[in-house]
């Protein structure tokens, strides 16, 4: 049967290091995948190779059956995945509601047209107004995304990252940052807005990994190393010795 | 929000606006009615449609370009060569199109030349863009038949038939062309920023990474960005080569980029109204300063060096922060900051002034005498009292603006704390 996302034996080299060393993953339709695994593991690259900022040395990517590997941002976004940043990526000197139409137009056909106007559009401002209220920014809708709040910022974020409707949602430390309230309700909004939609999230935090995931692929060294329910996860010896019974994991599981 | 504004079918605000540009477009000439006003004013309406263009690279799309002038120079050129077309009887179009063939021309040039500069941004685009003027300037000395060589190509507007006895002879006939030009293109440029590709292309100039991950190609977006500014700068270029009736390599040059670039910056890169204001002191500057005195383009450097470092909005920012000012009603709170800062700012300038001036002097009038006459006094530039003089006056006027400047910091950084304060109190009674 076919995947939303699938990665063969997905390798990247950055010279002669190989920060991916084969990664196989299948992610089905629906599912929320969290990628946990220690820092410098290669997480982020790999979302990078799925969302081609970079392009993979070998192996390959397909979204809903169709290899993207070879495909530059825009046209993979165009056929249905979209990603969030671990670093705060919007557009600072547009308010909140031009970034999310701005996100939202491509995906209603409205492409490079010059010959009609913005506020004309119907479907494009209902669309932007209605993830406004999604993200809880509605308030906010005429302020520079530079003048928003940390939280505010990582909210829109999100909303950049969903607005154009794609199926296959890649969220790169999205929580990355917050304080403790603050995760659990971001958490309760990653959850609302993604419902229906193929998930996955790099994440640190083990108490939203567990509380947010159907599914956990534990990424080290450049490698998947197991690709499991939460519960089957938890128990598996490879994780526990590779990664949950490290130090660093101990504190992390430790705040919770 | 969104049901406020289905209560307004069209803003009035807007209609005010562009009503009053069409009138100050069509009165100015019979207030200021003399011949050098006119031509000032035929100028400014050309260098408008100019620095817009310039500015949807700029400030719209984030691409500093330092050849602009070839899409507005190779507009002019071939409006011209089309002109004496015209006038030979090969080419049967009215002069009040010509102007449109300059448009065409920069466009063609723009998805010829756009094509490879635009495929870089950033400090790449930019080289490439300088590198590409050179080109083309260098081309202009080479091919002395179409470019003219040093003498230029010169032509005669009046040509083909008279339209309803409208012969562009004199020049306030021009005047009214490239006056009704000029609001056509001011106003497509304005729609052009309420377009989608309009607003993608602002977020290219903020991130264009991001851009590329909602869906757009960012390469695409500033390559059509380019050929429309092309376009309009091709206007400009055929309605100048109508108002001159003669084109030389000058327009071509390195000096005509840089002064799109350097008057779109002065005026505000970051509001759309900014280069308007930016063209109109263009031409005053260039017709103006520059008879007034020698020194002129130090000056304007001056003036360029302290706005990028204390304003780099422009003027339009500082129009529009002190709009915000003028809306809370605290004006009154700092006006007499500005009459300290604007005092002591004209001593000091006045003291600097003086010493340019003899120094320009000494440089390159020293056969005709030794003084100066400056803002009405006459000065020696070998006497040691005209420099002490001038140098005890800079330096007054410095230690008082710096006195009147740190006053006035402190009461803008009050309202602006105010200003802050009283958003957030109406956000909270939403």
């Amino acid at each position: 049967m076919s995947y939303a996302l699938e990665l063969r034996d997905v390798r990247k080299n950055f010279g002669k290091t190989e920060i991916i060393r084969g990664v196989n993953l299948a992610v089905h339709a629906g599912e929320r995948v969290a990628v946990i695994g220690p820092n410098g593991a290669g997480k982020s690259t790999l979302f990078n190779l799925i969302s081609g900022r970079f392009g993979p040395s070998s192996g390959d990517i397909l979204l809903a059956g169709q290899t993207i590997q070879n495909k530059t941002p825009y046209e993979i976004n165009r056929m249905g995945l979209s990603r969030s940043f671990q670093i705060t990526n919007i557009f600072p000197k547009l308010s909140v509601f031009e970034n999310l139409r701005c996100a939202v137009l491509w995906s209603l056909g409205y492409k490079y047209s010059f010959w009609k106007f913005l506020s004309g559009l119907k479907d494009a401002n209902e669309r932007t107004d209605e993830l406004l209220e999604m993200i809880h920014l509605d308030k906010k809708r005429d302020v520079l995304a530079v003048n928003l709040t940390y939280a505010e910022q990582r909210a829109l974020e999100i909303g950049v990252t969903i607005a154009g409707g794609a199926d296959v949602i890649l969220l790169d430390e999205p929580t990355a940052g917050m304080s403790k309230s603050e995760t659990s309700r971001f958490i309760q909004l990653i959850k609302d807005v993604t419902v229906g939609k193929t998930l996955l999230t790099v994440e640190h935090d083990m108490g939203v990994v567990f509380g947010l995931a159907d599914k956990i692929a534990v990424v080290v060294y450049g490698e998947v190393i197991a690709f499991d329910t939460p519960e089957a996860v938890r128990a598996n010896a490879k994780v526990q010795e590779a990664y949950l019974g490290s130090p660093v994991a101990d504190s992390q599981a430790g705040v919770h | 929000m969104a049901a406020v504004y289905k209560f307004k079918p069209y803003n009035v605000g807007r209609w005010v606006i562009w009503s009053l540009f069409a009138l100050v477009l069509v009165v100015s000439p019979l207030v200021f009615t003399s011949n050098l006003s006119t031509t000032m004013l035929a100028q400014m309406g050309i260098a408008i449609i100019a620095c817009l263009s310039y500015n949807i690279l700029l400030g719209q799309g984030g691409m500093l370009s330092f050849g602009h002038a070839v899409y507005t120079g190779l507009g002019s050129y071939m409006a011209i060569h089309a002109l004496n077309s015209v006038s030979g009887g090969q080419l049967n179009i009215p002069v009040s199109l010509l102007p449109i063939v300059g448009g065409l021309t920069g466009m063609g040039f723009a998805i010829l030349l756009g094509w490879v500069t635009t495929r870089k941004s950033g400090t790449t685009f930019a080289m490439i863009t300088l590198g590409v003027a050179e080109l083309v300037f260098a081309m202009s000395l080479m091919f002395s038949e179409f470019f003219g060589g040093e003498a230029g190509v010169s032509g005669n507007r009046v040509a083909g038939q008279p339209f309803f006895g409208i012969t562009y002879g004199p020049q306030i006939q021009v005047y009214y062309l490239i006056a009704a030009y000029t609001f056509v293109c001011v106003a497509l440029m304005y729609a052009f920023t309420q377009t989608p590709l309009g607003r993608i292309l602002n977020a290219v100039r903020d991130n264009p990474e991001r851009v590329e991950f909602i869906g757009y190609n960012t390469q695409r977006v500033r390559y059509m960005a380019f050929i429309i500014s092309g376009f309009f700068a091709g206007i400009a270029g055929g309605l100048g080569a109508l108002n001159f009736e003669i084109v030389t390599a000058e327009v071509v040059g390195a000096g005509r980029s840089g002064a799109y670039l350097l008057f779109t910056f002065l005026g505000g890169a970051t509001f759309f109204f900014g280069p308007i204001i930016g063209a109109v002191l263009m031409i005053i500057a260039f017709v103006l300063l520059s008879e007034l005195t020698k020194a002129w383009l130090l000056y304007l450097g001056l003036v360029f060096l302290f706005m990028v470092m204390y304003a780099p909005g422009g003027i339009a920012s500082l129009i529009m922060m002190n709009l915000r000012v003028a809306k809370f009603g605290k004006l009154r709170q700092i006006w007499t900051s500005y009459l300290g800062l604007g005092l002591t700012a004209t001593v000091m300038l006045a003291g600097a002034g003086a010493m340019i001036e003899m120094v320009y002097h000494l440089q390159l009038n020293s056969a005709l005498g030794d003084t100066v006459k400056f803002m009405g006094a006459t000065l020696n530039a070998k006497s040691l009292d005209s420099w002490f003089g001038s140098a005890f006056v800079m330096l007054t006027g410095l230690g008082l603006f710096e006195l009147a400047r740190r006053q006035f910091a402190r009461d803008w950084g009050v309202i602006q704390t105010d200003i802050e304060k009283e958003i957030k109190r109406r956000e909270t009674a939403l």
